[in-house]
């Protein structure tokens, strides 16, 4: 392949080995004197453990060794930590209870873990983890959400009384009070964002090794950030030293947010390596990530939408309860607060907005971040409320959002919910979709429908995102407790190939094809030369991850910084090679040119000079690599409208989508085939969590009631339909490549668009409020015949 | 209980001594250290193991590898005549981005594959959606592994294969 240019449908790098079954994901690795780790789970969502008997297991055929929480606690192994501390509206920091690896002695969700089996093979593993026998005394469990916060819940931690985390608050309450009292129209709506699990095909795995001699450890793992993984695990949970910790996320199979966080198996495997002197590998079975993968979502929310007679929006009252589940996952408090009311201003000019969020521990399994992260639970609440305002008012949902847009000269545009949208032109992008969708269409379809018994609905969405997370110093002030840069060092060969060491990680998202055409483009180096590395610790100097659509923002700025340095570089050296003043050398065509003259060197040639330096000036350094490190100055905002059409069968219930769109405003595309495949994605994982996916507890025993793909519906091919896609273009101003970011967009609109679609197919029979996601047949059925 | 099994695995014959329970899939992965064949699931429903046993798509984690013996199986490590030189279904997806993190893309291919020749290469987008019932993927939407497959249908017809 040769050069490439930014904007170009490049087919991928990565594709041949995962085409051919040679990619190396963290189960493929086969390591020497390896022995296999399981993990016992809880049965029960609330006990305390009595005692554990672990002399049968022991003796079972295999076993190497078997650790339990006593043994985690008297190796002073540190608990699992929380990264961002959130503070409360009187300005105290968030309950942050113990989160041992093993649990000690209580457990607080059913898959919690209890003991950890090591032996030669994993089923000689799994044989003797049925052998231990574990004393239990059953407690009372509290699963749901909406009763977690009553003083007579039974109560997950001793230190978090009332199982509240945080009470926390963002905007103006009297000013939104006072703009209510104003209002010719108020709009109320009680929502429930379903729990989700994020499901990423390939589970979660982990591999440690430790070398006796210097004392080094390697932990191969599925994770999208293996820096992070490194800093927390050696600087707060096992003090390991950073430099002997090497952490290295090879293929990983899917993230979408569950592989962000550092989770108790990879902890264990990695301390239990040095403890017994030989490798160790887990690999998650299905099941079992079902309970123990980090969960998405899970709020309940009443809403208040304040409007003038003409349909503008004067004010915004937004109430939730976000369920955390047993444990703090590592970021558990972010998401519902600094992730999620700071977007409740949508796209809309709403003068004033209050939001309050408490925070509440269950015995389920933890909740974080997943696709999206706080953004599509305000998208489905914002957007919600305004379809249904449209619907109280009679206004068109088109036309209702379209007179609260925030103008495209009106930016950068502050929100009275913290943030300041960089750039955005919203009014074409809907035009586009409700032409894309054929919106004018619409009654007569739903007439056509009529006549054959069926109900049609369309639904809009219109979504705004922050991405390119994070300004280091903003996310800092707000409690994160790292600064979210990204690093990139080009590392030129003196035959002049090149490697590209980014410190975001891909496990999806195409990085060594969209890396590599950036640096092509503006190099001029074929794509073949390029090669991107990442996710190995030794190898990249530093990175945040990847995860709320940063990698291009921010991996990819760095990454043109560096590049940036490079040019300066070689002006030196062509300077120097062509006994020119730096001044006149200027870098076109992948060549340093003499201005005014056709003296040229090409960048190869300066390359290899670099690397044979022969009569350079005392002060030019050979080599040709650079380093950079780039801090974004702001978010970046994508923004785009979905629309949705559903068909609803009142016999069955069953919700047929046949029209499906998607307009985003990315800011500049790299590719245009991965941007594509970013939103088709995100959009399936949208469409299952209104259509099918939900992660259902028993409210009496806690029992994960969806614990296998057996039970939880994931969206197959067929539940889907070809999807139509636009584009507008509004460059990110504050960024060298322009970009917003795309992956999430998706899962963020798609919720709503479906939803509100579903709703004005069901307002045809009145049963338009009588409807939660998951919309599945059943509760479709039951809502339209529940009167 | 150990058992020996053989079989030709992308005509090679291999042969191995593995436990009564030991699962096709676990074999080729273990066993053989042919790890192209991935493992989404417990119960048999993701796809992400799928391979051919004497021509036909089978979830190599619904059967034992005793089941096996004597057969001849085909993986994702089979199919590409030489690493330049892809099977047609393999590049109908690299061509129309039918894949993102590939964890599930060897079964889908192999899965794809058997599609196909069912319907003697002549898929729809409804029988091609229809057919991938057993196959889940997280990342694509779908969207582009339909395109992929139909694109691949044309391909392996024009190809003979
Ligand atoms: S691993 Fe065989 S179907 Fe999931
Ligand atoms: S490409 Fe990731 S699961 Fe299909």
């Amino acid at each position: 392949m040769g050069n490439v240019k930014i904007g170009d449908r490049v087919t991928r790098k990565e594709d041949r080995r995962f085409l051919t079954g040679s990619g190396r994901y963290v189960d493929d690795l086969q390591l020497a004197r390896v022995t296999y780790a399981h993990f016992l789970r809880s049965p029960h969502a609330h006990a305390r453990i009595k005692s554990i008997d672990t002399t049968k297991a022991a003796a079972s055929p295999g076993v190497v060794a078997i650790f339990t929480g006593k043994d985690v606690a008297e190796a002073k192994v540190g608990g699992l930590i929380c990264g961002w501390v959130v503070k409360d509206k009187h300005g105290n920091p968030h309950k942050a209870p113990a989160h041992p690896a093993i649990a000690l002695d209580t457990v607080r969700h059913v898959g919690d873990t209890v003991a950890m089996v090591i032996a030669a093979t994993a089923d000689q593993a799994r044989d003797a983890a049925e052998k231990i026998e574990v004393d239990y005394d059953v407690l009372p469990a509290q699963i749901d959400l909406a009763t977690a916060l009553d003083p007579k819940a039974p109560q997950v931690h001793a230190d978090a009384p009332g199982n509240l985390c945080y009470d926390w608050e963002l905007g103006d309450k009297a000013q939104v009070d006072a703009a209510f009292a104003k209002a010719a129209h108020v709009t109320k709506l009680d929502l429930v964002n379903n729990r989700l699990v994020p499901n990423a095909m390939e589970p979660r795995a982990c591999a440690a090794e430790y070398d006796r001699g210097t004392g080094n450890y390697t932990l191969y793992t599925t994770s999208q950030n293996p820096h992070v993984a490194r800093l927390v695990l050696s600087a707060f949970v096992l003090g390991i030293p950073e430099h002997k910790l090497r952490v290295v996320a090879p293929d990983v199979g899917g993230g979408f947010g569950s592989k962000i966080f550092i989770y108790p198996e990879e902890t264990m495997c990695t301390w239990a390596a040095g403890k017994i002197g030989r490798s160790i590998k887990w690999t998650a079975e299905r099941s079992e990530s079902f309970m123990t993968d980090a969960h998405g979502r899970d709020h309940v929310t009443h809403a208040e939408l304040a409007l003038d007679k003409d349909g503008k929006i004067l004010a915004f009252k937004v109430d939730t309860i976000a369920n955390l589940g047993g444990y703090l996952s590592t970021f558990a408090t972010a998401v519902p607060t600094y992730l999620y009311a700071t977007l409740l201003a949508g796209q809309y000019t709403t003068p004033v907005i209050y939001c309050n969020v408490r925070a509440a521990f269950t015995h389920t399994t933890p909740v974080d971040a997943y696709r999206g992260a706080g953004r599509p639970e305000a998208t489905y609440v914002v957007e919600t409320i305004v379809s249904k305002a449209a619907r109280e008012m009679k206004i068109d949902s088109a036309e209702l959002r379209r007179r609260n847009y925030i103008a495209k000269d009106a930016f950068p545009y502050q929100t009275p919910v913290a943030l300041t949208y960089d750039s955005g032109n919203y009014g074409p992008i809907l035009d586009q979709a409700m032409k894309l969708a054929d919106y004018a269409g619409a009654d007569a379809r739903k007439a056509a429908a009529k006549a054959k018994g069926k109900l049609r609905g369309v639904g809009i969405c219109s979504y705004i995102e922050a991405c390119g997370i994070a300004p280091s110093a903003v996310v800092g002030s707000l409690g994160a407790g790292v600064g979210l840069w990204e690093s990139a060092q080009l590392k030129f060969n003196p035959t002049g190939n090149l490697q590209i060491l980014t410190g975001s990680h891909s496990h999806g998202q195409s990085h060594e094809t969209t890396f590599a055409q950036i640096v092509s483009d503006k190099l001029g180096i074929p794509l073949d030369q390029i090669e991107v590395v990442h996710g190995d610790t030794d190898k990249v100097p530093f990175g945040m991850g990847t995860y709320g659509s940063r990698s291009l923002p921010v991996g990819g700025s760095a990454i043109m910084r560096a590049a940036d340095k490079i040019i300066a570089k070689g002006k030196k050296v062509a300077a120097h090679l062509m006994e020119a003043s730096e001044a006149d050398i200027v870098f076109e065509n992948g060549a340093f040119k003499v201005t005014g003259t056709d003296k040229n060197v090409p960048l190869g040639q300066a390359v290899f000079a670099a690397y044979v330096p022969h009569n350079y000036p005392a002060d030019l350094e050979p080599g040709m690599d650079e380093n950079a490190f780039y801090d974004p100055s702001n978010f970046t905002y994508p923004s785009g409208t979905q629309i949705c059409e559903v068909e609803v069968d009142p016999d069955t219930g069953n919700v047929e989508i046949v029209n499906f769109v998607a307009v985003d405003d990315f800011g500049n595309v790299v590719n245009p085939m991965v941007v594509e495949g970013q939103v088709h994605g995100g959009i399936a994982q949208g469409v299952g969590q209104a259509l099918m996916e939900n992660a259902a507890y028993d409210k009496a025993t806690g029992q994960l009631l969806s614990g296998s793909y057996m039970d939880y519906t994931m969206p197959r091919a067929d539940d889907l339909p070809s999807f139509k896609l636009g584009y507008e273009v509004t460059p990110c101003p504050h960024n060298p490549l322009g970009v917003k970011g795309c992956g999430e967009a998706g899962a963020i609109a798609a919720p709503a668009a479906v939803m509100n679609a579903v709703r004005d197919a069901l307002s045809a029979v009145g049963a338009q409020d009588r409807i939660e996601m998951p919309a599945t047949p059943q509760r479709v059925w039951a809502a339209i015949n529940a009167h | 209980m150990t058992m020996s099994v053989a079989m030709t695995v992308n005509g090679k014959t291999v042969s191995g001594n593995v436990e009564a329970r030991t699962l096709l899939v676990q074999f080729l992965r273990e066993t053989l250290g042919m790890t192209g064949t991935h493992v989404g699931c417990d119960t048999s429903q993701c796809g992400a193991c799928v391979v051919h046993v004497d021509g036909v798509s089978v979830k190599s984690c619904t059967i034992l590898a005793v089941q096996a013996d004597g057969s001849k199986v085909t993986t994702i490590e089979g199919l590409a005549e030489s690493p330049e030189k892809l099977h047609p279904m393999q590049e109908a997806f690299r061509e129309n981005h039918g894949l993102q993190c590939g964890f599930c893309t060897p079964g889908m291919v192999m899965s794809a594959i058997d599609l196909v020749k069912r319907h003697n290469y002549a898929v729809t987008e409804e029988i091609v959606r229809h057919g991938l019932e057993g196959n889940l993927c997280r990342c694509t939407g779908y969207h582009n592994i339909v395109k992929s497959i139909l694109a691949g249908a044309q391909a392996m017809k024009a190809a003979g294969v």
